[in-house]
């Protein structure tokens, strides 16, 4: 194909096949922001239904479904590519690379994601949806529920690949393809956390994939691995979910962290304090991060020496999360605080996120967690630390960079509005759920009976959803009232590091000549150091960029259609989807592709432009 | 915005004096091992205040006196860290931390001793989608829903599960521990003071998992002795000398429509709860009141899925199966199930 060629696809094609970072970073962000819509929607659906005592808004069935997607949704679907749509986007622009390391599988990890997210999503019409809760503990999701689990294990599956995938390309990508100059040491922290959060996503995945294996081995294939009677083992089932399921809370924090490591330098006009403490407490967060799991089965019946030494090496991750919060404290100390609703963000997460924090120490407490365990306490603890660091350094990375994705700024009073609405929203909900479960109340009820002294908090929990929802409305409108403020200097901010060295909107090959790094926080060293301007490594010449490709699209509709093969046990159409990935595979392997070149003329036409 | 995170422990500590329900709350414990549990629990939150305190004072400070004034456009100076500050904010969590997982580990061991003492009372707990079932093996008893046990004594548990995991947990004398089929599980507690302790099932179990409460009854040791060998007596659930024709008639209801399922003394199946002292329980399937009329009863013998869906009690008595008049004759009968008032 040539430039011409490649200019001429029709948009939606173009999109389809895309295998520019950018783009599907963007697609991350859209089909992410869609999951989280629906899962929040589930969530006020719960609060309603818990609103007052003995509600009858939701038979209990439905409501233990709608749990169940809630989380599966908001973790699987929402948070994870929300984090993926920036570092896709951001990472390869951060250490001065065109592209990820592997543009097809980047896509290909797309695709998988959102098919097999549909897929666990159709449930809801073929049968009902899955209901035993997000963690599916056996042998209540293999032999005590309906197809809604088959939908579950198989799409899962399917998207989990895709994670897999994707991590696997941010290591390579982060490993490889940095800047001339860029050592380790000197990589902007939101590359530093992505770099270890996909290192956790190497090592945790298989993990879930295995157990998801043996639960689908179970259910469609009639094996007996959870299967008490049979010599079945159900407590393995929740060792394989939490080996995964906790480094999934950092999978989900790291990449917030390092988003909030951007925004507070850069607003505080300070370099971050502490770089390398900074990069060793992520390390070892992802570190410590496999060796907690089972604080989560507390109350399993491991025995005491299981639990007293899980009990410390909890304990011992608050101590690598407390260095970095007060490097962020120092990093801001004697900084000029400018207070724009990204910082706001980020300024709200501290203390949010210390509550989730503190309350993580008090879960450690194996002794007093017999007491919190599996009741409210846990779930207000869970969604301080996931609002608290990821959703805000969600909502603060979309403030912060989205001038440079979407070549316009967001407005800051309506951003404000939200964060204020949303974040009074948040605490009115959870910081009551704290005392609901000392007082006794389990999570996962699907309603309550009067006069257990829990009336007055839940309604006070579920008015507090109602502030959240209408703080969400507002940054959905604020997404369109804010079209008009084009940003055009490409550094709106007074940014520090690479992304901001390149024109807005952002031109599909990144970089026109590869930039030369001379120190951390490059640009700020240039502007402040230097000319203002990065040098280049290279001449300035034809940039070689990837063609699109359908086929990941085909290869995941092709999982897609197995995995109906197996809920169904229709073996024919199984294979027929197996036919269709090889089929595929086969068509990417044997098919020369050589991409095409962007000829320089282009290239300075677009710097001509800027 | 700022000042009020400043004001949220101290709400923490307001809150915490309501205490919940009495019975029902960790925060109001009634026996030695809640009370452990308590106690660590306001170990850890003295201690996590302390570091709220610390960290909300660094960053309100931060806040207000670094941000950026009107006009204001110096550089501020790149500081790249400071080692000593690094080490000064690793080693005081560290010391703190220790603070706390000395005596956790200490009340670990603790709660996990389940040795039995001399005077120690064994039952086993095996949970079921939705109900709870007792064994008092040293008395040879089984008892459904309601849990008797004696004052001051060793209560050592063994759980289990028939179908899927469940949670045995009551807040106000212990924290709680699964039932996991195929494994057996231990713990322990002990009331000091009669009174009647709400237990829940904290493990998602199912549809009516929200519904699947329990009692634990604890009355002084001579009640709970007569409570026992009335359980075990030979005669248990068999109709007194004294009981009146419609009881009787309601015995013939049971025996044609119910004791396949529920077993009254030694007699009948154990696919549903025990019966025998049906009378005394404190709440219907868990969690219907005692009516006057006998309403929620009745509701729930006729169609006990549209009163508790999900249940395991699969079968409806409709009119057809069941008439008006042998309907108010089985709730005579169910409602004469006593041990304790034989006396």
């Amino acid at each position: 194909m040539s430039y011409a060629e490649a200019q001429k696809k029709s948009v939606l094609w173009d999109w389809l096949t895309t295998v520019d970072h950018k783009k599907i970073g963007i697609m991350y962000l859209a089909a992410g922001a869609f999951f989280f819509t629906i899962g929040g929607i589930m969530a006020l659906l719960m609060r309603a239904q818990l609103m007052f005592p003995n509600s009858s808004l939701i038979p209990a069935q439905t409501f233990n479904e709608i749990l169940t997607m809630h989380g599966t949704i908001m973790i699987f679907l929402a948070a994870m590519p929300l984090l993926f749509g920036f570092m896709n986007y951001i990472v390869p622009l951060q250490i001065g690379a065109r592209d990820v390391a592997f543009p097809f599988l980047n896509s290909l990890g797309f695709w998988l994601f959102l098919f097999g997210g549909i897929f666990v999503n159709l449930s809801w019409f073929l049968g009902g949806a899955p209901d035993a809760g997000w963690t599916s503990y056996v042998p209540l999701a293999s032999h005590y529920s309906g197809i809604g689990l088959d939908f579950f294990v198989l799409g899962l599956q399917i998207s989990g690949l895709g994670t897999l995938i994707g991590g696997i390309n941010f290591l390579v990508t982060i490993i490889n393809m940095r800047a001339p100059g860029m050592s380790m040491m000197r990589m902007p922290l939101f590359t530093w956390n992505t770099f270890v959060a996909s290192i956790l996503i190497l090592f945790a995945f298989p993990a879930l994939t295995v157990g998801y294996l043996l639960l689908m081995m179970d259910r469609i294939f009639g094996s007996n691995f959870f299967v008490v009677e049979m010599g079945g083992n159900v407590v393995i089932w929740q060792h394989l979910f939490w080996i995964f399921g906790h480094p999934e809370v950092y999978i989900l924090a790291l990449p917030a962290f390092g988003i909030f490591s951007e925004i507070i330098p850069t607003f505080s006009k300070k370099r971050i304090f502490g770089y390398t403490a900074m990069v060793f407490a992520t390390m070892l967060i992802g570190f410590y991060g496999f060796m907690v799991w089972a604080h989560h089965m507390f109350t399993v019946g491991l025995g005491p020496v299981a639990n007293s030494v899980f009990a410390i090496a909890t304990m011992a991750i608050a101590v690598p999360t407390g260095i970095k919060i007060f490097n962020w404290l120092l990093t801001m100390w004697g900084g000029r605080i400018k207070m724009t609703t990204a910082m706001l963000c980020a300024a709200m997460f501290i203390p949010t996120f210390v509550m989730g924090g503190v309350t993580g120490v008090m879960l450690a407490v194996s002794a007093a967690d017999y007491q919190f365990h599996d009741t409210y306490f846990v779930v207000a603890h869970f969604h301080y630390v996931i609002v608290g660091a990821t959703v805000l350094g969600l909502f603060g990375g979309a403030f912060y960079w989205w001038p440079r994705m979407f070549g316009y700024t967001l407005n800051e009073k309506l951003g404000k509005a939200f964060i204020i609405l949303f974040l009074i929203g948040f605490h009115l909900t959870f910081f009551v759920q704290h005392f609901l479960g000392l007082y006794g109340m389990p999570r996962r009820v699907a309603s309550y009976l009067p006069g257990q002294g829990w009336d007055g908090m839940n309604l006070v929990s579920s008015s507090g959803a109602i502030f959240m929802a209408a703080g969400f409305l507002l940054f959905i409108i604020n997404i369109f009232v804010s079209m008009k403020n084009k940003e055009t200097t490409g550094d709106p901010w007074d940014g520090r590091t690479l992304e901001w060295t390149i024109p807005s909107p952002t031109p599909e090959y990144n970089f026109a000549q590869t930039p030369l790094v001379r120190d951390y926080d490059a640009f700020w060293y240039e502007k402040y150091q230097g000319d203002g301007k990065i040098k280049a490594a290279e001449p300035l010449g034809d940039i070689h960029m990837p063609n699109g490709s359908i086929l990941p699209i085909i290869i995941s509709f092709g999982l897609f259609v197995m995995a109906f093969g197996l809920v169904y046990h229709t073996w024919i159409v199984a294979g027929a989807g197996l036919l269709i990935v090889f089929g595929a595979m086969f068509v990417r392997s044997v098919k020369e592709d050589h991409g095409y070149h962007i000829p320089v003329e282009e290239i300075t036409k677009d710097k001509g432009g800027k | 915005m700022k000042y009020l995170w400043r004001l949220l422990p101290l709400s923490f500590i307001l809150l915490m004096a309501g205490c919940g329900q009495q019975n029902l709350s960790a925060l109001d414990p009634r026996g030695p091992v809640a009370e452990e549990q308590f106690s660590l629990i306001m170990l850890s939150l003295y201690i996590m205040i302390f570091v709220m305190v610390v960290v909300f004072s660094i960053y309100v400070f931060v806040l207000i006196r670094f941000r950026e004034r009107p006009g204001d456009t110096h550089i501020p100076k790149q500081v790249h860290g400071n080692r000593t500050l690094e080490i000064v904010w690793t080693v005081i969590p560290i010391l703190l931390l220790l603070a706390l997982a000395v005596p956790n580990v200490m009340t670990t061991f603790t709660l996990a001793d389940v040795e039995p003492t001399d005077d120690s009372l064994e039952v086993e707990v095996t949970a079921h989608q939705f109900w709870w079932e007792f064994e008092y093996p040293e008395y040879g008893i089984v008892a459904g829903q309601d849990m008797y046990i004696p004052t001051n004594t060793r209560i050592n548990i063994n759980l289990e599960a028939s179908d899927v995991i469940h949670s045995f947990w009551v807040p106000a004398l212990a924290g709680k521990q699964d039932n996991v089929p195929g494994i057996t599980n231990y713990m322990w507690f002990e009331a000091p003071e009669e009174g009647v302790y709400i237990g829940k099932c904290a493990e998602l179990c199912g549809e009516a998992h929200w519904l699947m409460d329990f009692r634990v009854i604890a009355v002084d040791p001579d009640t709970f002795d007569t409570w026992a060998s009335n359980m075990a007596a030979e005669d248990a659930g068999e109709m007194q000398e004294d009981a009146g024709e419609v009881a009787v008639q309601g015995r013939e209801v049971f025996e044609q429509s119910c004791i396949q399922c529920h077993a009254v003394g030694d007699e009948g199946g154990n696919i549903g709860p025990n019966l025998t002292n049906f009378s005394e329980r404190e709440v219907i399937a868990g969690f219907l009141e005692y009516d006057e009329d006998n309403e929620n009863l009745r509701a729930f013998i006729r169609d006990s899925q549209s009163v508790k869906p999900g249940n395991g009690m699969d079968v409806a008595f409709p009119e057809d199966q069941i008439s008006d008049e042998e309907m108010d004759a089985l709730i005579e009968y169910l409602n004469g199930l006593s041990v304790l008032d034989e006396e």
